[in-house]
């Protein structure tokens, strides 16, 4: 199973979809004061969204301080969108500019904090998407 | 805390001085976010309301009038009686923004009216609105919670559940439309008061979520509590109030699912769980398309997503990233 980790922000959505999924993950602090966390294997990035209305800003700026090393980025392998559909074409819009940028998959897009029906479609995917890593190694 | 009238001392506020990143972050969105009806060419869906049946025609002005009630509320009554309870200068200025933002939505379906409606018939759905019970009570259900002395958290949960919940058996009808090439304009003017309603009830959810977390558990029980019993009541209404408006057209249940569906996210808001099971909140797939349109439905996970192929080589660079 290859790691999971997550930003989530005071509003702790994204957080509490993480508790809900009941996988191990690690959160990349708000606070840049603080050390991020280790990262040695493959993993899947959790990112909400803030962009304004022209879909800038979306990605969150510790995101961006955590993937700028390059070493980091190569062991990305999938990211997983958080937003809200109100935002229209910038729903989860994070998940588009990460992926493009690290030319991975998004792999997923829910809303706030998730419903039970994304809860179990994550964890049944990062299930088969780990499987599937095992078997091309 | 500040329940007291406004210190003895008046200070300036200081954007430099945050206590809370959340509301320089939310002021940023919001400014950034801001506009106005008349640059919306509304004019260009006055062919498209020709289109529509007399009856499909007063059902859309009953609904925007309904809103324009709504955002009367939150503009005079419901922003307003947050300011008290502000922990933040930064907040309080928050707060006038969204009151500020409220009028401009109330303005902008008169906006609409004008250009699309005859006197008469706008007058008539005024009239209606004053008249119309389901409506009367879900304000009046709101208006209390924010009356002077309320308790500062219930009001929240109130003004949470006003822009996150019950705007949407109105929005529904907008989004309808769209997704059947009628009223575009019109709709694209919603889609703006629906975007900034979202970050309203993002921004006092997450003030209500750090009020809650200084409170004793009793108290926080307390407060779960009546957030569900309200959001029952007010369910309750809007179950009547849809179905008097949409039984017509036959959409009411396909405007319940949406309705659960918001119910669920205005709980999130507050750091709740979902009220109503997924199985109740599966929404129209072409008023999802509507409401974030050009966003694709991701799920790569089942293979109904988008068909990237997992890249092997990293090309971006450190400075790709100073955005």
């Amino acid at each position: 199973m290859g790691g999971l980790i997550y930003y989530s922000s005071a509003s702790g959505n994204t957080a509490r979809f993480v508790a809900g999924l009941g996988l191990e993950a690690d959160r990349i602090p708000i606070n840049d004061a603080v050390p991020f966390p280790d990262c040695d294997g493959p993993y899947v990035l959790i990112c909400p969204t803030y962009a304004d209305g022209a879909g800038r800003g979306a990605v969150p700026k510790q995101v961006i301080r955590f993937l700028n090393a390059p070493a980091r980025r190569a062991r990305l392998r999938g990211v997983i969108g958080a937003g809200n559909r109100n935002f229209g074409q910038t729903y989860a819009r994070a998940a588009d500019v990460i992926a493009a940028k690290c030319g991975v998959p998004v792999l997923y897009k829910f809303e706030l904090a998730g419903t039970p029906t994304d809860i179990a479609r994550v964890r049944a995917g990062l299930d088969t998407l780990w499987s599937s890593e095992c078997l091309t190694l | 805390m500040k329940d007291m009238p406004l210190l003895s001392v008046p200070r300036a506020i200081n954007w430099n001085r945050l206590e809370d990143d959340k509301d320089l972050e939310v002021w940023n969105r919001l400014t950034v976010n801001f506009w106005l009806p008349e640059k919306v060419p509304l004019s260009n869906d006055v062919q498209s309301w020709a289109t529509l049946r007399p009856e499909e025609r007063a059902l859309t002005i009953r609904v925007f009038t309904g809103l324009t009630l709504l955002d009367t509320v939150q503009n005079t009554l419901g922003a307003p009686a947050l300011l008290p309870d502000a922990q933040t200068p930064h907040e309080e200025a928050v707060l006038t923004n969204i009151a500020f933002m409220e009028a401009v939505h109330a303005r902008s379906y008169s906006s609409i009216f004008s250009t699309l409606c005859m006197t008469k018939e706008v007058d008539e759905a005024f009239r209606w609105s004053e008249d119309n019970p389901h409506l009367q009570a879900k304000a009046r259900l709101i208006i209390e919670t924010y009356a002077p002395g309320a308790d500062p958290l219930k009001r929240k949960i109130a003004s949470v559940f006003l822009e996150s919940f019950l705007f949407y058996s109105g929005f529904y009808l907008p989004m309808y439309w769209s997704s059947r090439a009628k009223l575009t304009n019109t709709a694209d003017l919603i889609r703006l008061i629906i975007r900034d309603e979202a970050v309203h009830g993002y921004y006092i959810g997450y003030k209500f979520q750090r009020a809650l977390e200084r409170e004793p558990e009793a108290r926080q029980q307390e407060l779960k509590d009546y957030a569900f019993a309200l959001m029952f009541d007010l369910y309750e209404i809007e179950a009547r109030y849809t179905a008097e408006l949409y039984d017509g057209i036959g959409l009411t249940e396909d405007v319940k699912a949406f309705l659960h569906y918001n119910a669920n996210k205005a709980l999130q808001n507050l750091g709740y769980e979902s009220l109503f099971p997924p199985a109740a909140c599966e929404v129209n797939p072409a008023i999802l398309a509507a409401l974030s349109p050009d966003s694709e439905n991701h799920d790569f996970f089942s293979g109904s997503g988008s068909s990237y192929v997992i890249g092997k080589a990293v090309m971006t660079e450190d400075e790709d990233w100073d955005f």
